[in-house]
């Protein structure tokens, strides 16, 4: 059932149906456990982004090429499976590669395995569409993320040393919701989702 | 009972067929392989990475001039009274022990417990004193561990009788060492962790020294 039957679809408009205004982490709140945790600063925020984008992209390639041969029944202990083997390996190369970043963020890292954008896309994306257009999906997705965790991520930066609540967790939460306020402002006044 | 009149049951135990079961060998194969073959590839930068941050930190509480040996490959595991063995460096120069830079776990820091690693000279006196891992309020408690550590120089200098035990406190305790202004509950834990290695050493100063080096604490 895999062929690949979206090449009417072009690349531009794979890569940005998630990134933009309707990336999930705004418009459905998902992935919200590190999104809170680690935006404490631009450069935690990017490189737990990129370390998702990474996972992302390669786990809905990879997905995409198996779907053929992998059953309904076990779709899901095989995607889980090929997504946690994904995540380790990011994991190492991420400590052996940026140590002093994985300091502030390795806790989260083995925690995108937790993500359920991850699987989301592969199920819903990957597994009924080619290699290629599961790599552009992952990468719009992934930037999406990515832009949200670092733009957050900036914004508490700069905010905290005048404004104490934003180094917080709670101060995560404040400026999640000033976001998405800013997002449905901008959704609706273009009418339409 | 004819099967082929039930229900459609709940678990298919003919779905395992030969095609489903190879592909599944395929995605754990696949999957022994990424972690396998990532790990291998970076396990040596990883522990190289984990030995340098070490001798870096040890530099931040020791001055180098002190010593000529590789104290984090000059190490031994004790229990310095929080429960669980922490590595002690031994610095050495022309084989006798100058100083040691004892791990120390502060048990009672605002969140979590507060890492210090803490320099001490063989007569007792502290060298330096860093904060490798704490857990504590972004802003508030996390002060102790500021660069640059202004704070944690008040400790330089000082020694098992200098001030004497009783004094070993805050000021608002009735001791000598001011607290970080927000961060008191941070900067008792701190004295407290400071005064644990400081007593630790002088009482154990020679075991401290003469334990053969563990090759499980270097690594």
């Amino acid at each position: 059932m895999t062929p690949d039957n979206t090449t009417d679809s072009s690349a531009g408009r794979l890569l940005l149906a998630g990134l933009g205004w309707n990336t999930p982490g705004l418009a459905a709140l998902i992935g919200l456990c590190p999104l809170l945790a680690v935006s404490t600063s631009f450069a935690a925020g990017l490189a737990l982004g990129l370390a998702s984008l990474a996972v992302l992209c390669s786990s809905n390639m990879l997905i995409s090429a198996l779907a053929p041969w992998i059953t309904p029944r076990f779709r899901l202990p095989a995607f889980l499976l090929l997504i946690g083997a994904l995540v380790t390996a990011v994991d190492l190369l991420f400590e052996a590669r940026w140590f002093d970043l994985y300091g502030q963020v390795g806790l989260f890292v083995p925690l995108i395995v937790t993500n359920c954008l991850i699987l989301a896309r592969g199920e819903s994306f990957a597994a009924h569409h080619g290699v290629w257009s599961a790599f552009l999906d992952g990468l719009g997705y992934g930037l999406g993320f990515t832009a949200l965790l670092a733009g957050l991520g900036a914004l508490r930066e700069a905010l905290a040393p005048g404004l104490l609540v934003a180094a917080l967790p709670a101060g995560a939460f404040f400026l999640l919701a000033a976001l998405v306020a800013l997002r449905q402002l901008v959704v609706r006044r273009r009418g339409s989702a | 009972m004819n099967s082929g009149s039930r229900e459609e049951p709940l678990i298919r135990h003919r779905a395992a067929g030969p095609r489903n079961l190879a592909a599944l060998a395929v995605v754990l194969l696949l999957a022994v392989i990424l972690i396998g073959g990532s790990w291998q590839s970076t396990r040596q930068r990883i522990a190289d990475n984990a030995a340098r941050q070490i001798v870096a930190q040890i530099s931040l509480v020791l001055p180098g001039t002190l010593y000529d040996n590789e104290p984090n490959k000059d190490t031994v595991l004790k229990d310095t009274g929080g429960g669980q063995p922490l590595p002690i460096y031994r610095a050495r120069r022309n084989g006798s022990p100058v100083a040691a830079v004892l791990t120390v776990s502060a048990p009672d820091g605002y969140v979590g417990p507060i890492r210090l690693l803490v320099g001490i000279a063989a007569d007792g006196r502290v060298l330096g004193v860093l904060i490798t891992a704490h857990q504590e309020t972004p802003g508030i408690g996390a002060a102790i561990a500021t660069e640059p550590p202004t704070w944690l120089t008040g400790f330089t200098g000082r020694s098992l009788t200098d001030p004497p035990a009783a004094r070993w406190n805050l000021r608002t305790d009735g001791g000598d060492f001011d607290a970080i202004a927000g961060a008191t509950v941070s900067s008792r834990a701190t004295v407290a962790g400071v005064s644990t290695a400081v007593h630790y050493f002088a009482t154990h100063r020679d075991e401290i020294f003469s334990t053969p080096s563990s090759p499980a604490a270097t690594r």
